[in-house]
């Protein structure tokens, strides 16, 4: 007698459930005992691999509540493929539905900072555009320039200190997070991903860019955001992040009429 | 401000974003450098699945768990936001329903 896929898969997930018969080892003995393992180490090796991927949720939860948790979660969310480095995409989604957790409403946009860092690191290479020519443009050809951003480049908006709670817990002191909105981008200059607070208007201004949109729209957006915020958005700073940070790759500059 | 005096001003931010770029990029190039890291040390940002995974023996599912406030979510006091919603407090007893083994 053999065993199914879908009972055997069944089974693997759900340790309440009986181990399927028909099992035999080399020898043709009953191997049921060899499947509770193997059932074991499923759970275990992906409690693993999401404690590698979110390191401050696991701070944020602590270590017992975290295992338990993702026990809860790798059983509704096994892996869809398999490469275990984009595991817990569905993360974010379960925690914010997760009634237990509805007094940590953070969480969510927390985990999603931690998947964009992994993106970020397995983005495609590129190289940085020579940022000079757009001195040899005039203004109104510099208002139609458009720019390609790395792929690298991972942009999040948020209500919750994200930024501060990701430092506070991968930092040495570091501050404790203050309540307050905060948006990242996530840069990655050379191999390593780096998260950094943007200023107002920088997040709706970078946006625009990667849509496609050129300066002077992207620039009136920035503007438009950051005086909502009671604040003036900062082209230069902004554009000095983004060079220094290599995050523009191409410039396509607009035509002089 | 008109057309005119918004694209010069612009113009100097981005002269003056540029400019403030002193360090030549090849000065900033980093080597891809393997091998190097202390054990344990190493910067993990690649995600799961880089490491040796799946070696430990022991269900992280039992399910007589004690809850300890263990987590650093309890340092974090953030006041409720503008939609109402709840300041957090202490971790809760997690009461859903954990599947039993």
């Amino acid at each position: 007698m053999s065993v199914d896929q879908t009972h055997f898969r069944t089974a693997l997930l759900d340790s309440a459930a009986a181990v399927p018969s028909g099992l035999s080892d080399g020898a043709g003995r009953p191997a049921g005992g060899r499947f509770s393992v193997y059932r074991n180490n499923v759970a275990v090796s992906l409690t693993e691999a999401l404690e590698d991927s979110f390191p401050v949720i696991l701070k944020l939860l602590g270590e017992e509540n975290f295992r338990a948790i993702m026990g809860v979660f790798l059983r509704a969310h096994p892996p869809k493929s398999p490469v275990l480095a984009r595991y817990g995409a569905d993360l974010p989604g379960f925690l914010e539905a997760f009634p237990p957790l509805a007094h940590l409403p953070y969480l969510a946009d927390v985990a999603r900072l931690e998947l964009a860092l992994i993106r970020a690191y397995h983005a495609a290479d590129s190289r940085p555009a020579d940022a000079s020519i757009l001195q040899s443009l005039s203004p109104d050809a510099l208002l139609q320039t458009r720019f390609t951003l790395a792929p690298a480049l991972e942009l999040l908006r948020s209500p919750w200190p994200i930024h501060a709670i990701w430092r506070f817990n991968s930092e040495e002191a570091a501050p404790k997070p203050s309540p307050g909105a905060q948006d990242v981008l996530i840069i990655r200059p050379d191999f390593d991903p780096e998260p950094v607070l943007l200023p107002p208007g920088a997040a709706p201004f970078i946006a625009a860019l990667r849509e496609g949109q050129p300066l002077g729209p992207a620039h009136d957006a920035a503007s438009e955001a950051a005086a909502e915020a009671q604040a003036e958005f900062d082209l230069t700073q902004c554009l000095s992040l983004l060079l220094s940070a290599k995050a523009i790759t191409d410039i396509h500059s607009g035509t002089t009429p | 401000m008109s057309t005119i005096a918004k694209s010069v001003a612009l113009a100097g931010a981005v002269t003056a974003a540029i400019t403030a770029q002193t360090i030549p990029a090849a000065a900033m190039e980093k080597e891809k450098c393997f091998g190097v890291s202390l054990a344990g040390q190493n910067d993990c940002k690649a995600g799961a699945g880089t490491t040796c995974a799946g070696t430990s023996t022991v269900d992280y599912q039992g399910n007589a768990w004690t809850l300890v406030d263990k987590g650093t979510c309890t340092e974090i006091e953030l006041p409720a936001q503008a939609d109402g919603s709840a300041r957090m407090g202490s971790m809760e007893e997690l009461d859903r329903d954990l599947p039993q083994g």
